[in-house]
């Protein structure tokens, strides 16, 4: 399992165009994506899951990889929120 | 005379008759249905239909508003897929609850819509009219309605509660005179529209009446109102005032009707990219010196079935007669994997920019290429046309291609049909195009580059992948030489050369195309003038 922090600075936080993105990344490894904040969580992959979760800007998420590929994607997943979000 | 109130999103006067645009009450059977298999099928029907639906407005948008305003559709197209929740919950609300798609989609839906209300943050609330909107457009396509018609045939102001991002999309421009909506923010999609249309527009107009519709009204973006059955005088003195707007706007548009012509006395063409009848209302707005990409793929995007030759001919003439004598470069169809339709039953594939698409469909489905040719030689007699082929990599496709237009030709010959004369080109849009290029312009009249493809091919820079982006170089050297190269071999044949991708429009490479020696640059409508303005600023004396 690989896990890691991210501060999101997007002034609209994980809105709708680059969750779908997000969704097309996570679906390139075999790995499971799961996003924290605070007690909620979802799949990452689940853009109207994720988008529920009402991550805005400042909030400071989980984000945990688990699967056999889980050492690049948790690498491309944190690429990804970094240029993103 | 009555008069209401709003708030103007920019300062103008339309004068017209009222258009109420009312979406017709999509009434739900809530019975208990027998054959759930027949209701799970209905939806996954509609719900491809609309995906397929909402990839066209994406390319739509992308093309009259750019890759953020477009982005919105590649969300609705997401709420769709199979792996989101709005999924499971329409096909379990079928099977659990034996109701119709209908009723599993308007409750599925307005549930999702109802989360995103909820929430604290404006940006996330605001989503529910996403949710609202995809909604809709698979009630529209289960219920066999057709919004398309809503808007009337005459020129109007459309008056409407709001308009959802997908419908100010699908609006006929060219009979929008004004707008005014009951709701909506300064931010909402009707303002953008309007902004980007210069549209005399009213919004959060609480006044609106039903009877309204097909009176004569006229809308003040000054004094952010409208007069419905206004007086002589109020109509004479706005009419006036309406006029100064024109008078004014042509004066700052005063490159209207002037050519591009360098400060040393080069003169190239500078034409117009369309995706459609609609969009003529915009090249003739634009002063556009003619078409250099008409793209055909609206024909087949906007048909629920394979188009016939009639349907086609009926399109490409509409356009070529408006625009004559102006040249119109229509592009055959540009179908690709990545762009599938139903009808097409084209397989899913690893690679679509690499795949089956465009030309190659055309010369294996003869048939259906020979539909389009049909269709285009007989608009010829209309017009000023010229028929370009897309995504070509070798001198034998071309000499198909032109073997089955000459054919259709005879065939049409023998039939007694007038035919124009037509030019004949090519896209230059792979790197084996451009290495090729002496001896492809032997067979043709025209070249006319790509640029976005061919910098897709020439850099190996997958176009859709963000990621990407550090790596991409739009002014690529590759790419610049790909195009000099194009230019130098097709004056060698006699052929001239345009550019109808999106670096046309840069307006920092305008020189350097000009000292390639460019013939012709096809951009977006609204690109044209700017684009005037340098051309005219440029002395090719000078040192480059």
């Amino acid at each position: 399992m690989k896990e890691f922090q991210y501060t999101i600075t997007d002034p609209v936080g994980i809105h709708a165009r680059p969750a779908g993105l997000l969704k097309a990344e996570v679906k390139k490894f075999a790995s499971s994506v799961q996003v924290f904040k605070g007690d909620a969580s979802c799949e990452a992959a689940k853009t109207l899951k994720l988008m529920g979760l009402g991550i805005v800007k400042g909030d400071t998420i989980t984000v945990r990889i688990e699967g056999e590929d889980e050492e690049a994607c948790a690498e491309a997943i944190e690429a990804f929120f970094k240029a993103n979000f | 005379m009555k008069v209401a109130t709003g708030k103007s999103i920019l300062n103008g006067i339309a004068i017209g008759k009222i258009r109420i645009y009312k979406v017709p009450e999509r009434v739900i059977n809530d019975s208990l249905i027998e054959d759930t298999d027949a209701e799970l099928e209905r939806f996954e029907a509609a719900r491809v239909r609309v995906q397929d639906q909402q990839m066209v407005l994406y390319e739509k948008a992308l093309v009259q508003a750019g890759e953020d305003a477009a982005g919105i559709f590649m969300f609705h197209y997401s709420l769709l897929d199979e792996d989101e929740d709005l999924y499971e919950a329409v096909n379990e609300i079928i099977t659990s609850q034996k109701r119709s798609a209908e009723y599993a989609v308007k409750t599925a839906f307005d549930n999702q819509a109802d989360v995103f209300s909820a929430m604290s943050d404006p940006y996330f609330q605001a989503r529910s009219t996403d949710v609202i909107d995809v909604e809709n457009d698979v009630l529209d396509v289960l219920m066999g309605l057709d919004t398309m018609s809503m808007q009337g045939t005459e020129p109007a102001i459309l008056v409407a509660d709001d308009f959802a991002p997908s419908e100010t999309v699908k609006l006929d421009k060219s009979l929008l005179l004004g707008m005014i909506t009951r709701e909506g923010s300064s931010n909402s999609h009707t303002a953008i529209l309007a902004r980007s249309m210069n549209l005399p527009t009213l919004i959060q107009c609480k006044d609106i009446e039903d009877d309204w519709d097909g009176k004569t009204a006229i809308l003040d973006g000054y004094n952010h109102c409208v007069y419905i059955d206004p007086t002589d005088d109020l109509m004479e003195s706005l009419s006036k005032k309406q006029q100064e707007d024109i008078r004014k706007e042509a004066l700052l548009q005063d490159l209207k009707g002037k050519s591009s012509t360098t400060i040393d006395g080069k003169t190239i063409r500078v034409y117009a990219n369309i995706g459609g009848p609609s969009d003529v209302g915009a090249v003739q707005v634009n002063d556009a010196e003619g078409v250099g990409l008409f793209r055909s793929e609206f024909v087949y995007l906007n048909s629920k079935t394979d188009p016939t030759e009639e349907e086609q001919f009926n399109a490409y003439r509409k356009v070529l007669e408006t625009l004559a004598p102006k040249q119109v470069v229509i592009r055959t169809c540009d179908i690709g994997a990545d762009k599938t339709i139903d009808y097409m039953e084209l397989d899913h594939e690893e690679n679509p920019a690499l795949g089956f698409r465009a030309v190659r469909i055309c010369l294996t489905r003869k048939d259906f290429f020979k539909r389009q040719l049909r269709a285009l030689l007989r608009a010829s007699a209309y017009g000023n046309l010229a028929i370009m082929f897309p995504m070509i990599i070798s001198v034998r496709e071309v000499v198909e291609c032109k073997a089955i237009l000459e054919e259709c030709r005879q065939e049409l010959k023998n039939e007694g049909v007038q035919m124009g004369e037509i030019e004949v080109g090519i896209m230059v849009e792979t790197p084996a195009a451009v290495l090729c290029a002496d001896e492809l312009a032997e067979e043709v009249d025209f070249f006319s580059i790509g640029t976005n493809d061919l910098t897709q091919y020439t850099c190996a820079i997958d176009r859709q992948n963000a990621k990407l982006e550090p790596f991409s170089d739009t002014h690529h050297p590759a790419v610049l030489r790909a195009i000099s190269m194009t230019i130098e071999a097709g004056h060698r044949h006699n052929c001239w050369v345009g550019i109808c991708g999106e670096l046309g429009a840069d307006l920092s490479l305008t020189e350097t195309f000009l000292r390639m020696g460019i013939d012709e640059l096809s951009v977006n409508p609204t690109s044209i003038l700017p684009l005037r303005k340098a051309i005219r600023g440029i002395d090719l004396r000078a040192e480059g």
